[in-house]
Formats: C-alpha cells, structure tokens, sequence
C-alpha cells in the first residue's frame, strides 16, 4: 500500500503506473496542552494509546488475531515484550469468538481492546456486538454491562483493498442503540479518541483507517490525554456551505474547501464528525442554520449509509434554513471494487461538482 | 546454517592415529548428528508443526464411536441406591434435604408459573420439569463467587442460591420489583449479588463470554470458577465451537456445563447431532471432558466438584455433558404432543426423575417420611402462591424505565426521545395504561 499512497517515481507503461492517493494528508498542528510530543504516524499513535492503557490500568488486556508480534498493522508492536504474554496474546482466528471473549473479560470486570483484523471481518461478531454486547446493561437492569470493551478495526480504502479490505461498516452498527462508534482523521485524534473509547463505559467500536496508519505523521503527546466522544469539531469556519465527513474523507474535503474557495469563491465550514454513534446533532444543526448547505461525504454506499441518517436529521431539524437540498457525494451501491476504485470513491472533483449544483440550486 | 560436521575430521584424524584429536572429534560429530536430527525431514517421525503424531502406512478412517460411545457416569440407580459406596459423596442429611427441597420447591413454582401464563396473567414461561438434578447437583458443587452464565432452563442454580420466590415472580411478572426493570421476556433472570448473569435469548452468546471471564478472573487469582451452561441445541451454534476453542487455547478455569434434554425445541438428537454427542467434542479442543447421569444429583455433584476443583487449581477448562430429558414441552409456546409421545414423557416422569431418585435414598435412610412429604408439599405450595399473589398485586415499573440504561449516561438525542413521548402521552393518555405502572 505504500506505493499506492505515494505514487510511483520510476517511469513504468502507463498500464502498469498505480495511482497516487486520492487525498493529501494534512496534519494538525502540534498541540501543546497533553506536554511532550513526538513524532507518530496512526499506528504509532495506536500504539502510544495502547501503552499509556497497559501502563494505568492493571486489569487491561488485548488480544485479536496476531496481535502478539505487534499486529498486521503493527499497531501492538512492542506490548507483549512489556507487559507479558497474559496481557497482549493471539487468539484463534474466530471474530464471534473475538468479541465474545471480550465481552466476557468486560463483564467480569476487566478493560478489553479487542482487535477484528479488519473491518469486513467484522460481521461474524455482528451477533455479539448487537444483540449481546449492545444491550447487556439494559436488559440486565444496570446489574450487568460490558462497558470495558472496545473494539478496534482497520476501516475504509486503501487503494487495493477491493471487496474484503475497503470496507466502512459504521452505517450497521449506527443502528443500534447502546454502542458507540468513533472514527479518527488523524494520530493526533486517534489516540485522545481511543483512550477516551476505552475509558468510555459503554461498547465502543474503534475504526481505524487504515490508509493513514503509515502515511498520516503528526507530533503526537506522548502522555494519555482524551478527546471527548460526541463531539464533532469544525476545523475551519465557513459561511455558504456545511461540509461533513469522517476520517479519511475529511482530508479530502479539506482540499475541495480550497478548491470551492478558489475557484467558486464559495467558504466551506469543514466539520469532522468524529463520533457515528452517538453524533453531534446539534454542532452539524447549528453549522447548517448558519450557511444554508449541506454536503455530506463518505466512501460507504449511499443507500443506507450515515449520510441518509444526518440529511435526515437535519432536514427535519433545519428545513426552512436550507437554500439546496442536502447532498450526499459517496460510495455507488456496489462491493468495493479493486480495479475500479480511483471510480467508485467519492472523490475531490466529485465532491467539488457536488458543491457547485448547491450553489447554482 | 548446517551445523558443522566434524565426523569427517575424526576418521581423517583417527586414520593418522592423532587419537586425542580424532576421539574428541568422533564426539563432537555424535553431538552435531544428535543437532541435526531434530530437523531432518529424513527421519520417520513428523516434523508439521500443527500435529505431533506418529506416521500409520495403513489407509484407515478413525471411526466415530457413536454405538458405544462415551459412558455414563453415575451414582444412584434409578431406584435411589449407590452403586458404588467409594462415589457417595456422603453429603450431610441437612444438605441432602436442602437438595430436595430446592428441587421441589422448583418444581412447584413451575407449576403455578406454567398455569398462571395458561391464565393470561404473565406472557410467557420455561419449566424444567425432569432437569432440577442438573441444576442443584451442579450448584451445590460450586462456590457462592463462582460465575454464572446460563442459557435459559437453569432457574435452580439460581433457587439454589437463594434467589427469592419473589424476584423470580417479579420478573416474570415484569413488575416494579423486577431487578431487571421490567426489559426482558419472563424467566430472562439475573442477579450481581447472586453471581448469575443475566440470561439473553439468543443461543450460546454465553459460551465465548463465558471464557473471557474466566480469563479475566484467572488474572485476578481470587480462586474463582466460571460456569457455562448450555443444552445440547445450543451446542450447534459457532458460538459454542468459538467458545470450547478459546477456553481450551487460553488455559479458562471454566466448566462448560452441557444439559443434554433429548430436544430442541422439537428437534431430537439424531437431528441435532451426527457424532457422540456433546461430550465427544471436548477432546477435540484439547479438553477434559465427561459424561454424567443428570438425573442423579450426586454424579452431577461428584463431576462438578471435581471439575471446578481442577479448573481453578491447573487453569483449564472441563466439559461436562450431563445426560437427562425434557419432561415438560419446550415453553408455553410449545405443544410437545406433535412431535413425541405420551408414553416416552411418562417414562422419564414416572421410572427415571431426579426427584424420585433423591427421594428413595433419603427414605432409606430414614431421612423423610410420607408425613414429611405431604407437608412440605403444602408448605412449599402455600410460599409459592404468597409470592405468587404478591407478584399479582404489584405494579410495573413507571416507564420512565424504558430510555435509560441504553448507555451508562442519558443522551441528548434519547432525552427528546423521551421527552416526546411523555407530551404524547400527556395527550392522549386514555389510551395508554397508565394506571399499571408506577408513576
């Protein structure tokens, strides 16, 4: 995937050139409220997480597929030599079992991080995460819950990914009351977004994009710190047009915010939703009243996916502030596709397109 | 990296007759040889790092042993006699009476909670007419702070514990007294104080849960147990196979405890199953595994004790598979007329129930009489209806209940919800039922 991020240097046949990324990562500047900082790409920033955890809590535990020599994505690396093979272990290839395990050790009163290799895998757990982890403190009366786990997943394109290794699933588990979801942009994000996930006391789903574990680098606080769960952050103001997304996307939007400037004239408020479940009506309500517009952004199929959910939301919250309809520029209805992807993903010029129908409405 | 060969050294030196030289080499060859023989693929032994097993030049298929099978570890006879005085675990007649009267009493609750659904008074009901050996055998080998994870037909363990008539009504009633505020389908019973987690509906959820608490509380090392109950349905699911593999691979202390009834709803075993049954499966995950006769306490006590003692002490899991049948229809919901006959559940009632079994060994004994029989019959009668009549009588719980635990802390989003639901209801109140529930 390294390659498909940066492109090619050496000159091949235009058949064999792969495509450069479809977003330039933009990195936060260095934050200087958590202390010292160090430089971290996303799986590094995973890790530091995962380390502060080990450090604090003694009761935490990891475990997944392969975890123990540091993980497929290296996101574990280092942790089993520190903390013992009882605390970071591999555990048979089984998701249902995965995370009913984890369940388990949160029900007993132990921290459970939960590794699913990636997130297409995740459906064989859909049971346990639904109907068992999701309602386990409602349907017990509060006697019971499993509020230590969190589940950590690698999420969305990657650029060769096709059907089993691009997928975004947040859409399915958005739809069920009891969990959280939460999807970082960055390391910076991700590491106060997964602490504050592990802390949470709730069943929290942690989507990783895996795009960026390598090619995302920032100066990363090297001491815990949380960034608070539904909360979404506008990362930069605007006034004619709301731009919605997460993770990865909001690289992409960020850069269709220049081109709509540029070219259009138009100012973009870009707003990073952050947590799916539960979301931050009232920041993406309050952003709409101001500009009139809205676009929603996600790689997910459109049919079904949680753009339908906010137009939704905000339609019903925001109608007479709208000057467009609500436009959602995502994923056709169709498995992910290998050769296809520069088509299929949804992005910067068609986000671009989109916004210029919204505002010539 | 082939480990040097000095053998050729040593004859070389031992032809020129610098002995010392050629002796020391001569051994050294011996060791590196000895080096080399553990990865020479050229020596008869298997080198696959996923079996250690010895090669067979014969084409044969290991036959499932299904006619005889793994056998039945019991007791009592089916008239109450110990077969084998060296296996009566010789329990005090104050215990051996709890036992019976914990069975009993079960017994009779499932009676009047049965009829009382038939009544239109609850929604819904499980007996577990015929199982109450596997339930208090097992309890009763276990300690208070052991885990339970259930499936859905183990109301004694929890009868065994303590759990009050009263809240078991109360959640069948769903009434304000409910632990579980009134969420869940009756018999869905739970209790922290008691250890028993609360039962869920779908199948086998329990069984990998199960063994992530045993993890957890083997990390704790308080000498805590975990047990997992499931029936022989159940077993089927991936979440059973997901579950026995990562006991077994993760070193649980945690008995997997089968209740093999005969059915599944209305499907046999023949249906349910090719192999030997539930048991069988266990050495396939690297397990301890037995079979017992459910019907009889004290085999169901004697593998239980033994296996939890060994659980916790070599941080292993056990699989217990005990043996018995589902006298009474699968729930409320079900008629078993369609689908086995009469005869065959008046045989399990009448020759071979847990409850006669305990009985005859505690009349001969001189333990209970017919006069102790007859008023306990009555007395445990008369605390069933009680409980049963106060259960009537209480309210449901006010349905502010119904939005909160969904998370730890109320949403906002979920607080409109609420708060809509009250100004509809303001609204058009006559039509919600309000007086049932508290306010």
């Amino acid at each position: 995937s390294a390659v498909a991020i940066t492109g090619c240097a050496c000159s091949r046949t235009k058949t064999q050139r792969r495509h450069a990324a479809h977003f330039t990562f933009q990195p936060d500047p260095v934050p200087s409220q958590y202390g010292p900082t160090q430089k971290m790409n996303l799986f590094q920033s995973i890790t530091s997480a995962l380390d502060n955890t080990l450090a604090s809590d003694p009761t935490a535990v990891i475990f997944g597929e392969d975890v123990a020599f540091g993980g497929v994505f290296r996101c574990t690396v280092g942790l089993r030599d520190k903390y013992g093979k009882d605390r970071v272990f591999n555990t048979p290839l089984c998701e249902q079992g995965i995370v009913g395990f984890g369940i388990g050790v949160a029900v007993a009163g132990a921290t459970a991080i939960a590794e699913i290799q990636f997130a297409d895998y995740i459906f064989p757990a859909f049971d346990q995460i639904v109907n068992e982890a999701a309602k386990y403190r409602y349907r017990s009366g509060n006697m019971f819950d499993c509020g230590n786990l969190t589940i950590r997943a690698p999420w969305g394109c990657v650029g060769h990914g096709s059907l089993y290794h691009s997928q975004s699933p947040e859409a399915f588990f958005a739809h069920c009351p009891g969990l959280k979801v939460v999807i970082p942009r960055s390391p910076i994000q991700a590491k106060g977004l997964l602490l504050s996930c592990i802390a949470d006391k709730n069943p929290c789903i942690f989507f990783e994009p895996k795009i960026l574990y390598r090619a995302a680098v920032e100066q990363v606080p090297e001491d815990p710190y949380t960034i608070p769960l539904s909360q979404a952050e506008v990362l930069q103001e605007g006034s004619d047009v709301t731009l919605v997304a997460w993770g990865t996307q909001i690289h992409v939007l960020k850069e269709v915010a220049s081109m709509a400037q540029e070219k259009l004239g138009v100012s973009c408020e870009v707003i990073d939703l952050q947590t799916i479940l539960p979301w931050d009506i009232e920041t993406v309500c309050k952003s709409v009243v101001k500009t009139g517009r809205l676009l929603i952004s996600h790689e997910a199929p459109v049919t079904g996916g949680f753009a339908s959910e906010i137009s939704s939301t905000v339609q019903e919250e925001c109608f007479l502030n709208l000057e467009a309809p609500i436009s959602r520029v995502c994923g056709y209805d169709t498995p992910f596709p290998h050769i296809f992807e520069p088509f299929y993903i949804p992005d910067k010029w068609k986000c671009f397109e989109a916004i210029k129908k919204m505002i010539n409405y | 990296m082939i480990p040097q060969d000095y053998l050729g050294l040593a004859f070389f030196s031992m032809l020129c007759c610098f002995w010392p030289l050629g002796i020391a080499a001569f051994y050294l060859s011996q060791k590196v040889l000895q080096l080399q023989q553990t990865f020479d693929s050229s020596l008869e032994k298997p080198q696959f790092p996923g079996a250690s097993a010895e090669f067979v030049d014969q084409l044969e298929f290991i036959q499932p042993n299904v006619i005889s099978g793994i056998p039945v570890y019991r007791v009592m006879d089916r008239q109450g006699n110990i077969i084998n005085p060296s296996q009566d675990p010789q329990l005090s007649k104050e215990t051996v009476l709890n036992f019976y009267q914990k069975m009993t009493m079960l017994n009779t609750m499932d009676r009047i909670l049965y009829e009382s659904q038939r009544q239109g008074r609850i929604s819904f009901y499980m007996t577990n007419y015929g199982e109450e050996g596997t339930h208090i055998g097992s309890a009763a080998a276990l300690d208070p702070n052991d885990l339970v994870f259930g499936q859905y037909r183990e109301a004694g363990v929890l009868m065994y514990r303590g759990f009050p008539l009263d809240h078991f009504m109360a959640q069948c009633y769903a009434n304000a007294d409910d632990l579980g505020k009134g969420r869940q389908m009756p018999v869905h019973y739970g209790s922290k104080d008691l250890n028993f987690v609360t039962i869920s509906s779908p199948l086998a959820t329990q069984i990998p849960q199960a063994a992530g608490a045993a993890y957890a509380v083997k990390r704790e090392n308080t000498n805590r147990a975990v047990i997992c109950y499931f029936g022989e349905g159940a077993a089927s699911e991936g979440d059973a196979h997901a579950g026995f593999n990562f006991s077994a691979t993760l070193e649980c202390p945690l008995i997997f405890f089968c209740r093999n009834n005969g059915y599944a709803i209305s499907t046999p075993t023949n249906e349910q199953y090719r192999g030997d049954g539930i048991a069988a499966r266990g050495p396939g995950y690297g397990m301890l595994s037995i079979r017992v006769d459910g019907n009889d306490v004290f085999a169901v006590y004697n593998a239980t004790k033994e296996a939890r003692r060994r659980a916790v002490a070599e941080n292993q899991p056990f699989l217990i598979e005990a043996m018995t049948y589902r006298i009474g229809h699968h729930s409320t919901s079900d008629d078993s007329s369609a689908y086995r006959s009469v005869d065959e559940v008046n045989y399990w009632d009448k020759q071979d129930h847990p409850i006669s079994r305990l009985r005859h060994y505690m009349t001969a004994r001189g333990w209970w009489s017919e006069d102790d029989e007859r008023s306990w019959r009555k007395q445990s009668r008369k605390t069933v209806m009680e409980a049963f009549e106060r259960a009537e009588r209480r309210l449901k719980p006010n349905p502010e209940l119904l939005f909160t635990d969904v998370y730890q802390e109320m949403i906002p989003s979920l607080n409109k919800q609420r708060e809509s639901l009250w100004r509809h209801v303001q609204q058009y109140k006559e039509n919600y039922p309000l007086d049932l529930y508290e306010k």
